[in-house]
């Protein structure tokens, strides 16, 4: 009895997420697979200006609609990628970018991981180059 | 001494650099338009008293004027409705409208029940201009001047002292036109 109720929740929940994958926010489809990839790949990487955490892909909200319609179109009138990203940033500026180009604003952002690592790292070798050295008198000299 | 200087050497700079950035949080919250310094972008729009008749970004050229997003299924439009109608009453500058992905029906009434601040408004129900001007949630305004560069942006409600601190000390006095 308790087993066939959870059968049938668990049935409930499969169906669920089977007409959520149905009811996709965009169920565009682009004529052909090379600018279907494409399409996906673009609204992946541009944000929703509106809920701004969500991807345009992920979001349900009318703007990101209609920017993945600007994206749709532009593909289909030929435009690269790169041109469809200058468009929205000449727009809405680099914070649509989830994946921020490399400017002169910009570069700390990518290059500081690198750069503390680096530190880290030599502090690092310091470190155990001036421990190496204290082991050695350690053994030449023990107790005067 | 010298075993805590290069902690000490890393560590307040980092200090001073969050600092620096939790300071800014409020206005990091504004997204900065990268419009502002550019020429306003072009369109050409029903107007919504006359939708035979078109509006054109052209031909508003010549004035300053603050270029206003809006719709009536906005709330903080609708906050805004006074400042707006303030603004109308100080004669400073004309608004200019952008109805935004709205019914011309409802937006007329909202014009009448409400009082009309603009000169004039131009219906966007595709809301491409909307994109065009990075337009991503209404309210929003646009000061722009009689070259037709966008000066300044604001995002949200329009209120009294944005208006008082932000647009009226960056528009030069002009005799306002059918004045």
């Amino acid at each position: 009895m308790r087993r066939t109720r959870l059968v049938s929740v668990w049935g409930a929940l499969g169906a669920l997420a089977v007409a959520q994958a149905a009811l996709a926010v965009d169920p565009t489809e682009m004529p052909t697979p090379e600018l279907e990839q494409r399409y996906l790949a673009l609204t992946h990487e541009l944000r929703c200006m509106q809920c701004q955490n969500e991807s345009l892909a992920d979001s349900p909200v009318e703007l990101a609609a209609d920017l993945r319609q600007e994206v749709r179109d532009m593909l289909l009138a030929g435009k690269s990628d790169a041109q469809v990203r200058a468009f929205m940033v000449a727009r809405y500026g680099d914070f649509i970018l989830f994946r921020p180009r490399f400017t002169a604003r910009t570069a700390w952002l990518w290059l500081a991981p690198g750069v503390l690592l680096l530190i880290g790292a030599l502090v690092l070798v310091r470190v155990i180059r001036q421990r190496a050295a204290l082991l050695p008198q350690d053994d030449e000299d023990p107790r005067p | 001494m010298n075993r805590f200087l290069l902690p000490v050497a890393v560590f307040v700079p980092l200090v001073v650099i969050l600092a620096i950035g939790i300071y800014r949080a409020p206005e990091k919250e504004i997204i900065a338009s990268p419009l502002i310094g550019k020429p306003a972008p072009d369109f050409s729009l029903p107007d919504l008293a006359d939708p035979v008749h078109r509006v054109n970004a052209g031909d508003l050229r010549g004035r300053w004027y603050l270029f206003n997003v809006w719709g009536t299924w906005c709330g903080g439009c609708r906050a805004e409705h006074e400042t707006l109608l303030e603004i109308q009453r100080a004669r400073v500058l004309p608004l200019v409208g952008l109805d935004w992905k709205d019914d011309d029906a409802q937006a007329r009434a909202w014009l009448t029940q409400l009082g009309n601040p603009y000169a004039v408004v131009a219906v966007d129900h595709a809301g491409r201009t909307a994109i065009d001007y990075g337009v991503y949630g209404a309210p929003e305004s646009f000061l722009i001047n009689p070259q037709g560069i966008v000066v300044y942006k604001v995002v949200g409600e329009l209120t009294h002292d944005v208006w008082t601190r932000e647009i009226l000390p960056r528009v030069p006095r002009q005799p306002f036109p059918g004045s």
